[in-house]
């Protein structure tokens, strides 16, 4: 029991959540303007890159991020320029974006700090340390309370409130304003937003920058919360677990949240299941629960647990008809 | 009266708008003159540039030459924004409307009234119910659209242009999705926002809304602007003529039919969607050698499911068929090659998506479905000389244009299309013939060649079933009528029937006592 619902999982469930709910909320934005994000991936790899560069070169956490969001916007803007400006193929051109940074980003690290493409490893304000809420040591022994607030609410990266404050945020931006109304239309009926009279390409490339400025954080915090530095391939995948998460959560903000914990917990058990031993089964298979979340995934999409409808005019180019 | 609206500058004045496709000149040297608080009918063949006009009107395309003057001021329009502040409104043939928002959120896209909803909803709850009382267009605000019938979803287009402050409305084809009930309903719509100074640009290319709702006509063939006219100093056949260029036949002549043995036996079939929706409810009835069948009904009444269930395509849920006297076994092997095979043949409703694939060349598509026959294959291989020879042949026969063999089905115009499915269809010396909506977006030209044919299947002592929503098609080729509502059939008729008793029928009100359903 300890084991499974321990603090330590509890704990680092918070954290590894945090990515994969950042990630999925940025591919959200993108996803209910029209836009199919397979690029994740690649964007929170770049920015993962260009924080772990930024904060060594100006000692700064802050100067990371900046760095990291920038770069992001930056890949989202060539996304968006590929698949709604050119109309492309927006699977295309995503994969094409995880292919380029994976290896740009090893080039450019190689070239400049000459560490086999790793960013030199970050000490102090190069990262972005643990909050300690207040009143959290005050009231470690409370039971229930001190377990829930200062063993795991409190004592993580700022970037970790910041994701998860996005959620109520982004249910408000989508349900409450006039740009989540247009962000939604665009994504169902684009045609129907060009006769109200509104751009159809400038709502998604505005959509697009949110989603650059999420994957952006999303990067970030790996380089600068979770790991002291860029590795080569850190986000390994995340990209795609919150593409599922997104999908599973059937493109709603709350329900993302729920989605990247749980795939996020599936992850912690699988670190500290690690070359346990259990009785009856043996050697715990870590990797099977590694695949958790694209399994989960698959069920949800075969129609086992309702059904996922993506936005209905997501992936296609909006051209005028004749 | 004549005296006063020469006073008056006309909502809309265009004048030498041209537009070109390519090579293709939708619009040539186009002249109009709409005076306000007037219903004006614009009327032509499909693929006249009714809808390019007004898609130029509406900031959808641009002109390539041409002014326009809204209310005698000239203005430009480079995109919708311009013609809504211009106070131009469209009810687009295909609506506009995001399916899963509330009448109230698909009202105010584009028209929120600030950056948060909660500002402008008030007010736009307030507005709304004003534009319902005013016009008699009632409609649930909370409703999601997905959940209205097509007629509602008109009304929410409707209120989506009068919210916006449209005096000048525009229609594309707006009771194309209506039963005639409906379609009244809208045309009293029309009148009374005429009489509260509204005008209305009716776009069809059904003369009979034109004679019953319009003040003025202008007639657009090939896109030119041919004539206008006042509706009450013009009739049916005028318009008829000035449309195609020269008089059509809007009756078939034909033979009485001499009906032979039973071909197509339908029993109580019924078929459910994907949904698990019943679309067919337990249907019967028979078709015999040489006579046509035609299934009347507002599209979405189960026709399209009937037409799928008995070629094949789809399982039904239960019920048999016997197609030339023997059972096909409907829950099993039963798929459309063994059908075809068996002499069913079937020209399925979307030629589009089911009948032609539209980047294979003319001749590939001329032989879909029956590419395994041994006419067109020596081992594994297509025999190229024998199709090519065999597509120039149907070419021929039905005149097919342009005459390529090897142009690519989607470069043909839609009569085209249409001829190159019937050709294989047809040649194939079928038993049963199924046929789904023949002329949908078929020229004029077109249509009578493609009656003429199906006439001829029938008195070669083929037995035909002809799904139409073109009531007038149905009306013309049928020798016995069946109306489709709601999945079943509510009526049969002969070939005398008159509209407004199948138009009944078609609402779902089935007023006489003979309402016998063949058994």
């Amino acid at each position: 029991m300890e084991l499974i619902f321990g603090l330590d999982v509890l704990n680092s469930t918070i954290r590894l959540s945090t990515p994969l709910l950042l990630a999925a909320l940025a591919g959200l934005y993108s996803e209910r303007a029209g836009i199919v994000d397979i690029g994740l991936e690649g964007k929170m790899l770049g920015a993962a890159f260009a924080a772990g560069a930024a904060a060594f070169t100006f000692n700064s956490a802050w100067a990371g991020l900046f760095a990291g969001v920038a770069v992001s916007i930056m890949l989202s803007m060539l996304h968006g320029f590929a698949s709604i400006t050119a109309r492309g193929n927006q699977i295309v051109s995503g994969v094409a974006i995880n292919f380029v940074v994976a290896g740009v980003a090893i080039l450019l690290g190689q070239k400049w700090f000459g560490l086999g493409g790793r960013t030199p490893q970050l000490h102090g304000v190069e990262r972005f340390r643990e909050i300690t809420m207040p009143g959290s040591e005050a009231l470690r022994d409370v039971p229930v309370i001190g377990w829930l607030y200062s063993g795991i609410l409190s004592g993580h990266a700022v970037l970790v409130y910041m994701a998860f404050l996005a959620v109520p945020v982004t249910w408000w931006i989508l349900y409450r304003t006039r740009f989540g109304l247009r962000l939604r239309a665009l994504g169902e009926n684009p045609a129907a937003v060009d006769t109200a009279g509104i751009s159809v390409t400038w709502g998604r490339y505005r959509a697009l920058v949110v989603c650059g400025l999420l994957c952006g954080m999303a990067g970030a915090y790996l380089a600068l919360g979770l790991s002291a530095g860029f590795v080569k391939d850190m986000t390994a995948g995340k990209g795609f677990i919150a593409l599922a998460a997104l999908i599973f959560a059937k493109w709603k903000p709350v329900n993302v949240m729920f989605a990247a914990l749980l795939f996020g917990y599936l992850e912690a058990l699988g670190i500290r299941m690690q070359g346990k031993v259990l009785p009856l089964i043996g050697e715990v298979p870590v990797t099977m629960i590694q695949a958790l979340p694209y399994v989960l995934t698959v069920v949800l999409l075969a129609g086992f647990i309702g059904k996922a409808i993506p936005p209905k005019a997501s992936g296609i180019p909006y051209v005028k008809e004749r | 009266m004549a005296d006063q609206s020469s006073k008056m500058a006309p909502a809309i004045e265009l004048s030498g708008i041209s537009k070109s496709f390519g090579p293709v000149q939708a619009n040539k040297d186009i002249d109009l003159v709409v005076e306000k608080g007037t219903i004006h009918g614009i009327i032509g063949e499909n693929g006249a540039g009714k809808s390019t006009l007004m898609s130029i009107l509406y900031g959808f395309y641009h002109a390539d030459s041409g002014t326009i003057r809204i209310n005698g001021k000239e203005i430009k329009i480079p995109d919708s924004q311009a013609a809504i502040a211009a106070g131009i409104g469209m009810v687009h043939q295909h609506f506009m409307l995001v399916q899963n928002f509330s009448v109230l959120e698909n009202v105010i896209l584009g028209a929120e009234g600030g950056a948060i909803l909660n500002q402008g909803i008030a007010l736009a709850k307030a507005e709304l119910q004003r534009l319902e009382d005013d016009y008699a267009l009632d409609v649930d605000i909370d409703a999601l659209i997905e959940d209205l019938p097509v007629g509602l979803q008109q009304r929410v287009e409707i209120l989506k242009a009068l919210f916006r402050g449209a005096d000048i409305l525009i229609l594309d084809e707006p009771t194309g999705v209506l039963t005639p009930a409906e379609a009244d309903h809208l045309f009293r719509i029309f009148e009374q926002l005429r009489d509260q100074g509204k005008t209305i640009i009716l776009i069809t290319h059904k003369l009979r809304e034109i004679m019953a709702i319009t003040d003025d006509v202008s007639v657009m063939r090939r896109g030119e602007m041919v004539a206008t006219r006042k509706t009450a100093e013009t009739n049916v056949e005028e318009l008829a003529k000035l449309m195609v260029g020269r008089s059509v036949l809007l009756r078939v002549d034909k033979k009485q039919a001499t009906p032979g043995d039973e071909k197509l036996v339908v029993k109580n079939l019924t078929v459910k969607d994907d949904r698990g929706v019943v679309m067919v409810d337990d249907v019967s009835f028979t078709i015999r050698a040489g006579e046509i069948v035609g299934i009347a009904g507002v599209a979405g009444n189960g026709q399209s499911e009937l037409m799928e269930a008995i070629s094949g395509i789809t399982k039904p849920e239960s019920g048999t068929i016997l197609l030339d006297g023997k059972p096909i076994d409907v829950n099993g092997s039963a798929d459309p090659a063994i059908l075809r095979e068996r002499g069913m043949a079937h020209v399925p409703e979307d030629r589009h998506h089911v009948g032609l694939v539209l980047p294979f060349a003319e001749k590939e598509n001329s032989i879909l479905g029956y590419q395994g026959d041994s006419a067109y294959t020596s081992g594994l291989f297509l025999q190229m000389d024998a199709i090519e020879a065999d597509a120039k042949e149907k070419i021929d026969q039905y005149d097919i244009r342009p005459p390529d063999p090897g142009l690519k089905a989607g470069n043909f115009s839609g009569g085209n299309q249409q001829k190159i499915v019937l050709s294989r269809e047809m040649e194939r010396d079928p038993v049963v013939l199924l046929i789904g909506q023949p002329t949908r977006g078929v020229d004029v030209g077109a249509i009578e060649f493609i009656h003429r044919r199906i006439i001829e299947m029938r008195d070669s002592g083929k037995a035909v079933l002809l799904v139409s929503v073109e009531l007038d098609e149905i009306r013309s080729l049928a020798d016995r009528t069946l109306v489709m509502f709601a999945g079943k059939i509510v009526g049969e008729r002969g070939p005398d029937a008159s509209e407004g008793e199948l138009g009944l029928l078609m609402a779902g009100i089935n007023d006489s006592e003979k309402a016998g359903v063949e058994a």
